[in-house]
């Protein structure tokens, strides 16, 4: 008789400790502010009739932008200071082992996994090779420069001899002037936005797909193998 | 001899009465936005100095920014001003001509040697050997590095000297260069702005002249006293930016009402100048005030900045053109079918693997 799901022992590790998992819940909710928002800086919505002193729709939309802002600069700190303090899996954000061999062929066995060349993918206790690719890149990297990018387009409100103005404010003449400062910060958006997509659409179909968990890991921080074998 | 006469003596032997000169000297200081008090400060300097020469060079350029500087709107101060540079050499308005208007060049270089202040309208172009620009017959790069060596400190005028401007726009045929990239060794003073206002032409020459100092500059190398704010900082249409009101379309009742220029493209966010303070022709207007967005003359490559009506503009790397909302939407849509695509493949095959396990599964119970 067929008894349904085979009995699998699952085996259990505790990778995303609480602050990590903290993190990347904060960083995604204000990601998505500062992407919605900044559209509507770049594109705004349509005028508003009356007179300009009913209304502060593109202030408050700059307000959030800015508020989602300081909120993601702060994460991104934290999750720099917990890269030091936290367990090995915390490290992998700003670490990535290009120089083995064995990452590459790794990522390589990952992406044919997803062309549906390979059965089966391999178990990761942190992240997968082509996870750990991008998120170094995207989220590293180019939230490093969403941050940059936008404390100098923050200095010109905030003026001269302000604190984003002395730290930042070299950023303007360095990549141009201030219209390129602003459109690198624009290909920025949908850059971060197209990662999300993958990034989210991976997370759902590994979690089903794969033979680990993935988004009950980044809420209880436990991953969860779905089988014995290596 | 020229070099013992002062300012003031310059002045009313030009006829300037000493009730102009004192007008003068109040009107600078409060364009200049100093004290009140410093209008005395200004009066000692121009009574005792010494005069300093400025020559005004003329590279390539298209003479705009002589053109905003003779219409300086106090009268008065663009006829002290003048009088006090256009005595030494001014191609464009001095009487001289020819050999006699060279030599005026090396007097003056040797006789006030490391005193005397170098305004550069234009900018040098490089490549051909420099031929683009004749000046007394040899390339005008090399009497710009000849007359750089013994000045006090260069003032760049407009975005030509600034920046490089039009004529140095891609593919830029003759490598038109500005002034910051051929001097190395002076103080130079940016005023970009194609042209820059008179006011702010003349408000940087008299804060050099009298008070005998380049004024403080940002981080570009410009007078922060001009170009410490963006247009967009003190636009008076500003109130519709924040509330949300934009012109839509140039004749449509956002305009008429003289709501926010953003979406027709206004770079007010992202130029530094003085416009939207000092304004223009005797701060009768300036652009956004007749109803056009600004088109940031006064920034670094605005002529090779995509659009001047879209707020996204066309961004150029690696001589590919490409704007970033139109790719973005794009990458944006591939990617989503490319993930409906992918989704449905993995739940078919998903499915047909269930599917073989199943039948293993049975295969297994039934054995
Ligand atoms: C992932 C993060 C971010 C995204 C997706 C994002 C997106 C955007 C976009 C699309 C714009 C409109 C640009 C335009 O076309 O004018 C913008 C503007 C801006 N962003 Fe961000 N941004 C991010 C992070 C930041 C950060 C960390 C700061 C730092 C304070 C910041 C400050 C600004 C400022 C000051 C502006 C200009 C607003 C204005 O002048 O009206 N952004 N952002
Ligand atoms: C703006 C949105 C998001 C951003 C920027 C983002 C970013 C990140 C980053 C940087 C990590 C690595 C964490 C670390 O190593 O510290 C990560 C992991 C993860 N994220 Fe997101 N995330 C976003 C949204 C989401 C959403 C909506 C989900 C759920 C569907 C999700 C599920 C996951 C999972 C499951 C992991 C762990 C992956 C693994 O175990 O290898 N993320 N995310
Ligand atoms: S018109 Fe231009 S400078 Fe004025 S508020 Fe609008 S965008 Fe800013
Ligand atoms: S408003 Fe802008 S484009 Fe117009 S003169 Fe001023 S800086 Fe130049």
């Amino acid at each position: 008789m067929y008894t349904g799901v085979p009995t699998v022992k699952q085996t259990a590790v505790y990778v995303y400790q609480a602050p990590v998992r903290i993190w990347h819940w904060v960083t995604a909710l204000s990601i998505t502010i500062l992407a919605i928002t900044g559209y509507l800086i770049g594109s705004p919505l349509p005028t508003l009739p009356g007179e300009a002193s009913d209304h502060y729709l593109m202030g408050y939309i700059r307000f959030f932008h800015f508020a989602a802002a300081y909120i993601f600069i702060v994460g991104f700190l934290f999750r720099i200071y917990w890269a030091f303090v936290g367990n090995s899996y915390s490290r992998q954000l700003f670490s990535l082992p290009f120089w083995r061999r064995r990452f590459w062929s790794e990522l390589a066995h990952e992406l044919r996994w997803y062309a549906f060349l390979e059965k089966e993918p391999r178990k990761y206790i942190g992240h997968n090779p082509l996870a750990h690719l991008f998120m170094v890149v995207i989220i590293t990297v180019g939230g490093l420069v969403m941050i940059v990018t936008g404390l100098a387009l923050y200095s010109e409100q905030s003026g001269l001899g302000s604190w984003q103005d002395e730290l930042f404010g070299w950023v303007i003449p360095f990549v141009g002037q201030s219209q390129d400062v602003r459109m690198w910060h624009h290909w920025g958006m949908w850059i971060i936005v197209v990662f999300v997509m993958l990034h989210v659409y991976t997370a759902i179909r590994e979690d089903i797909m794969s033979r680990q968990s993935l988004i009950s890991t980044m809420i209880s921080g436990w991953r969860m193998f779905k089988d014995d074998r290596p | 001899m020229a070099t013992t006469e002062t300012f003031y003596e310059v002045m009313r032997r030009q006829g300037v009465t000493r009730r102009s000169f004192l007008k003068f000297c109040s009107l600078t200081a409060a364009s200049l936005g100093l004290a009140p008090g410093v209008t005395g400060q200004i009066v000692q300097a121009m009574e005792t100095k010494p005069r300093t020469p400025v020559i005004w060079l003329h590279g390539l350029e298209c003479t705009c920014c002589s053109e905003s500087f003779i219409r300086s709107a106090h009268p008065l101060v663009s006829d002290v001003v003048l009088s006090m540079i256009s005595l030494d050499y001014d191609d464009t308005i001095m009487a001289s001509a020819g050999h006699q208007a060279e030599a005026i060049l090396d007097e003056i270089r040797t006789k006030y040697k490391g005193n005397y202040i170098l305004a550069v309208e234009g900018n040098a172009p490089l490549n051909q050997d420099g031929m683009s620009c004749f000046i007394g017959g040899r390339p005008f790069v090399e009497q710009l590095r000849e007359m750089a060596t013994d000045c006090q400190a260069v003032i760049a005028w407009g975005s030509c000297a600034s920046w490089g401007c039009v004529q140095a726009a891609h593919p830029n045929p003759t490598q038109a260069t500005p002034i910051h990239k051929l001097i190395h060794d002076k103080p130079i003073i940016k005023v970009p702005g194609c042209p820059p206002i008179a006011e702010v032409m003349t408000g940087v020459i008299t804060y050099m002249l009298t008070f005998d100092r380049i004024p403080e500059l940002d981080r570009q190398g410009r007078p922060k006293m001009f170009y410490g704010q963006r247009i967009h900082d003190k636009c008076y249409r500003r109130p519709h930016f924040d509330a949300g009101q934009f012109v839509e379309d140039w004749d449509d009742e956002g305009a008429r009402k003289g709501y926010c220029l953003y979406k027709m493209g206004c770079k007010g966010p992202t130029t530094y100048n003085a416009c939207s303070t000092v304004r223009w022709n005797n701060g009768v207007s300036f652009p956004i005030q007749s109803g056009h967005g600004c088109i940031g003359c006064s920034e670094d490559g605005f002529w090779d900045k995509g659009g001047f009506y879209d707020h996204v503009t066309d961004t150029r790397v690696f001589g590919i053109e490409a704007n970033a909302d139109k790719v973005g939407i794009a990458a944006a849509g591939t990617v989503g079918a490319a993930i409906a695509a992918h989704a449905t493949v993995s739940a078919i095959q998903r499915s047909k693997q269930k599917n073989q396990n199943n039948a293993r599964h049975e295969e297994n119970d039934k054995a």
